[in-house]
């Protein structure tokens, strides 16, 4: 394996467009789709992902010199699963409302592929920073995306943006955006859209995408 | 010894209990809190599940923990009962209110439930849960799905009939078990 991979800046700014978990890796569909009908939920894992991804990111970087290639999955899956029970357990204890919300997809984060992913790619290989720095970036970018898909059904499903009225009071609310087939169509939009800027960027300056 | 299962796993082994030690921690400090939470959210419901009280004492009816409401004077103004039943998708876990001769259902208050997010949870709403106050308790209720006219009749909520009959059901089935029990209990 590469010692030198990405640096920790190149790290970083992947995670947030180029290598965005949601929109470019396709990663992590599961909470992208279940808890995206509001605002406030989407905030709410987004930052339970960021604590769990930068928590297993950097104990399994500090301890990279000791993993054996065949029983490193259970390693990360062991980390990832302790840190993920302390944020619902956290959750539970001081904001009892989210939690009762989001059910049981606190604990599904176990089995949020962006985390091991991030495991596997980054923290298994390079330094304690670098590892740092791709969880935080990784966590923007998946905020971002779960951000952007909740606003769009949170405002057309309820009329409402972080329980705040944005739409006028007759505004006849699209039910199907809150419940799941409203997420795949937002998604699907939405992806495409990532997919036709990055196509038209690409054009445009004759580059890579990076946006 | 280099293919001994011990020597090769004994990282996951330090691991393993290095985490287990950590969620102990947590939970010591964090299981009271969650408990007291859930407390918490019962008893503050019953000023507004029971009007004119201003808290409860717990009271064992047959093998069920219940709430007697009391007022500032310390009198029995009503009685709040943990109730739970099958939900649309998981089970539903209500409080009911009930006044002191249990002859009038007060209100209704849903401690927890999993129902689809956006049209069973709406069962939460003050809008749908204030249909429950003021229905007798000598008929049962019953859940229609336009508006409701007569007095033990329950408006849906607008796609979610299963999770209004089940909140129904959940209720009428808890009225019918205390009802008689509670009046006995008053006039002692």
């Amino acid at each position: 394996m590469a010692k030198d991979g990405p640096t920790s800046l190149e790290r970083f700014i992947n995670g947030i467009l180029p290598e965005n978990p949601v929109y470019r890796q396709l990663l992590g569909m599961c909470p992208t789709l279940a808890v995206t009908n509001g605002v406030a939920q989407a905030l709410t894992m987004s930052s339970a992902v960021l604590f769990v991804l930068f928590c297993a990111n950097v104990i399994v970087s500090l301890i990279r010199g000791l993993l054996k290639p065949h029983l490193r999955i259970l390693v990360f899956t062991l980390t990832i699963a302790t840190f993920v029970t302390i944020a619902d357990r956290f959750l539970a204890a001081y904001l009892y409302d989210m939690s009762k919300a989001l059910g049981p997809y606190i604990p599904l984060i176990i089995v949020n592929c962006v985390i091991i992913c991030r495991c596997e790619v980054c923290a298994s290989k390079q330094s304690v920073v670098t590892a740092g720095s791709d969880a935080i970036g990784q966590s923007i970018g998946f905020a971002l995306a779960l951000l952007s898909i909740a606003s769009v059904r949170e405002i057309l499903g309820s009329g409402t943006w972080l329980g705040m009225q944005v739409m006028p009071e007759d505004f006849v609310t699209w039910v199907v955006m809150i419940l799941p087939p409203g997420a795949f169509i937002t998604l699907g939009f939405l992806l495409g859209g990532a997919n036709w800027i990055g196509d038209a960027w690409v054009k445009l300056t004759g580059k890579a995408a990076k946006g | 010894m280099k293919n001994n299962y011990l020597v090769q796993a004994w990282l996951v082994l330090t691991l393993a209990l290095c985490f287990g030690a950590a969620l102990a921690g947590v939970e010591a400090a964090l299981g009271g809190k969650i408990t007291e939470n859930k407390l918490n959210e019962t008893i503050g419901q019953i000023p507004s599940l029971v009007p004119g009280s201003t808290g409860g004492q717990k009271q064992q009816v047959d093998d069920k923990t219940i709430y007697r409401a009391v007022d500032a004077d310390g009198k029995t103004v009503g009685w709040v009962i943990p109730a739970s039943g099958q939900g649309f998708a998981d089970k539903i876990e209500v409080i009911v209110g009930l006044d002191a001769e249990a002859g009038t259902i007060t209100g209704m208050y849903v401690l927890d439930q999993k129902e689809t997010p956006g049209l069973g949870d709406n069962i939460r709403k003050d809008d749908w849960r204030k249909q429950f106050a003021g229905k007798a308790t000598v008929s049962s209720l019953e859940v229609v799905k336009s508006d409701a006219s007569e007095g033990n009749q329950i408006a849906a909520v607008t796609g979610a009939t299963i999770s209004s009959n089940s909140v129904c059901d959940i209720v009428n089935t808890t009225v019918a078990d205390f009802r008689e029990k509670l009046a006995a209990l008053v006039t002692e």
